[in-house]
């Protein structure tokens, strides 16, 4: 920085002819530089296309209607046996004959979006609770603090069941009961970075300029906490994704015949000895799916939060 | 005297402080009954060591803190001497402006210089939206910073273009009064004399008041036209500079004064005879608030609190110069 006197303009003009790159070209710098990122992108990006090309695939023949059961061709092996393996069901099929790679695709379809809009329901409800404790304290956090204490005292699995019961089992009272539950840890970390934020200086600079409160928390605060929420909300989708396989695994989540991987698992159970494939796909695949979406959430923080560094 | 721009009558802010779990709070009388007159187009310095209440003045003058009783007047040049305290928080803020002591966190780290700096036109909808780039130009050219820091962030700048960036932005609405709050305290020395000559040359360009706070008597001193040096939440002494700095006349004064470093070490840290002790200000002492740690202290002082004594330009608080009805009283 040079001295603000006039007679040190010139050099400011040259100075100003140096420019630096754009903000999206350093973006796309970072994010080229990211291995984790990229890889986690690549394969949630694969998936999420599978997931939602799924009736596109069925239409054009490339994958084969889930329900269709074919009792003939009972457990049928995937491509890698020599015996007892079928040109048509690339992956083998189920105990009833249905086509194991389409359930398989289905089965995404059903995690993506139990993940994804548990993820959107509790990101709402604890991001609310949480920045309004941080940002208001005083007898608001008291309130929600004792709100996140009762949730803490109640264990998912168990109100997840007793749910069911009460309600029935369907694909919306799994959404239901997972996103009214999983926001504990939104609205944890989201209160404490709030409070963090709002002591800082420019939160003050804002009030004193007349800025309303709604207007601080929503452009001053959240904006700097964004990147911390990104990142519980991967946490939370990929917790989601695996609760809802574990419910469906015990029968108190989706229902069959949905193809849905826990459920997958749990009708593969009984086979697990003689066919162990039936295990292992809908298990690597849910091991794929959340493994992608925790390093695309490391990756995004490390990607976003290096300009506020 | 000069048109006052703003005023505080009687002044006090007390904090109720919680003891701990089920033992209630006690009050914290952090402002504790302060007069301050600010007079247009002046630098009024407000010195004083931490904790005695400077950062909250501060923030009772920018309408961020309600003080728990007294006035905040403004000035006719404001709102015609009307309480602050009955006015709009953005129409305080549309002639109150803060410097902030620390660049670093004053400045959103996700936003734009640009933005930044643009935001008081935005919240307060002044002009034409299309004149607010050249406005943004024309602002930070002013405080000497190149055109092409506007599509920078925070974090790719020094503190001391951090701090011309708050400066720009608490002028870019051209207000009467900037509150500085230990605007150089963060800075390297090198960047401190920048900075306040921008401060200074500002002040002559747009004609604006300024309350300094400081804990660095030689930057209130560079700056500075009246002085108020405040101790435990009230002022004990208030002069004009010049006579200030020369002619010290409260202990606690003359204490601040002796603390100055001195560049050559051989010299060591200057006696003041402070001790190190800052009373608790949640239990003041009994009398005159300074006499634990005063050097010149009398029977007296222990006992009963000093009224203010006003000789000419100077208010002073202390038994030694009170006057003798006063003492007789």
């Amino acid at each position: 920085m040079t001295d603000a006197s006039p007679s040190s303009q010139p050099s400011l003009r040259i100075a100003e002819e140096i420019l630096e790159p754009s903000p999206m070209a350093k973006l796309r710098r970072r994010i080229f530089k990211n291995y984790s990122f990229l890889i986690g992108a690549f394969i949630l990006v694969l998936i999420v296309s599978i997931a939602l090309l799924a009736p596109v695939l069925e239409a054009s023949g490339w994958i084969q209607d889930p329900y269709a059961q074919d009792l003939s061709k009972r457990l049928n092996n995937p491509f890698w046996h020599e015996k007892k393996f079928d040109a048509d069901h690339i992956l083998g099929t189920d105990k009833v004959g249905r086509d194991y790679l389409s359930r398989l695709v289905y089965g995404a379809q059903i995690s993506l979006l139990i993940g994804f809009s548990t993820m959107i329901i509790s990101g709402f409800i604890g991001t609310v609770l949480g920045v309004s404790a941080g940002y208001f304290g005083g007898r608001i956090d008291m309130v929600v603090n004792f709100i996140i204490n009762t949730r803490l005292a109640m264990p998912v699995f168990l109100v997840a069941m007793a749910a069911v019961v009460a309600f029935g089992a369907s694909l919306l009272v799994v959404i239901m009961v997972l996103g009214l539950f999983l926001w504990d840890r939104f609205a944890v970390v989201m209160r404490s970075i709030t409070m963090q934020a709002r002591d800082l200086d420019y939160v003050k600079a804002a009030r004193a300029l007349g800025c309303s409160t709604p207007y601080i928390i929503v452009r001053e605060i959240f904006p700097n906490v964004l990147s911390s929420l990104t990142v519980v909300a991967t946490v939370e989708m990929a917790n989601a994704i695996l609760l809802e396989a574990a419910l469906s695994f015990l029968g108190f989540g989706v229902q069959a015949p949905t193809p849905s991987w826990g459920l997958m698992l749990n009708e593969g159970r009984e086979y697990m000895f003689f066919s162990a494939w039936l295990l292992a796909l809908p298990g690597g695949c849910l091991f794929l799916l959340v493994l992608a979406i925790n390093l695309f959430g490391d990756g995004l923080r490390d990607v976003a939060l290096e300009r506020e560094r | 005297m000069s048109e006052t721009a703003l005023r505080t009558v009687d002044v006090s802010c007390v904090f109720e402080v919680s003891q701990g779990f089920m033992k209630g709070t006690k009050p914290l009388r952090a402002v504790n009954g302060v007069s301050l007159n600010i007079p247009k187009g002046r630098v009024v310095g407000l010195v004083g060591e931490s904790g005695c209440g400077k950062s909250t003045m501060a923030n009772i003058l920018l309408g961020l803190q309600k003080p728990t009783s007294g006035d905040v007047m403004s000035g006719d040049s404001l709102y015609y001497g009307q309480q602050t305290g009955y006015l709009d928080r953005k129409k305080i803020a549309r002639r109150i402006q803060p410097i902030f002591q620390d660049p670093y966190s004053s400045l959103n780290p996700t936003k734009t210089i640009h933005s930044i700096v643009c935001l008081p036109l935005r919240i307060h909808n002044i002009g034409d939206p299309s004149k607010w780039d050249k406005k943004v130009y024309d602002i930070l050219d002013l405080v000497g910073l190149p055109k092409r820091v506007a599509q920078s962030y925070p974090s790719q700048m020094s503190g001391g273009q951090r701090q011309r960036v708050a400066i720009a932005r608490a002028l870019i609405m051209k207000p009467e009064v900037v509150i500085c709050d230990e605007p150089t305290s963060a800075l390297d020395v090198s960047v401190q004399s920048q900075i306040l000559n921008l401060l200074q040359d500002l002040r002559q360009e747009l004609g604006l008041t300024y309350l300094l706070i400081s804990h660095n008597l030689a930057v209130v001193e560079h700056m500075a036209d009246r002085v108020a040096v405040m101790y435990l939440g009230r002022i004990v002494e208030e002069a004009d500079a010049n006579t200030l700095f020369d002619d010290p006349r409260h202990p606690y004064t003359k204490a601040l004064l002796g603390s100055v470093l001195t560049p050559d070490p051989s010299l060591g840290v200057p006696d003041t005879h402070l001790g190190t002790v800052f009373p608790n200000p949640i239990d003041p002492p009994s009398g005159c608030s300074f006499h634990p740690r005063c050097s010149e202290c009398m029977d007296i002082c222990s006992k009963k609190a000093p009224k203010p004594s006003v000789e000419g330009g100077r208010m002073i608080e202390c038994h030694r110069y009170q006057t003798n009805e006063a003492e007789v009283a």
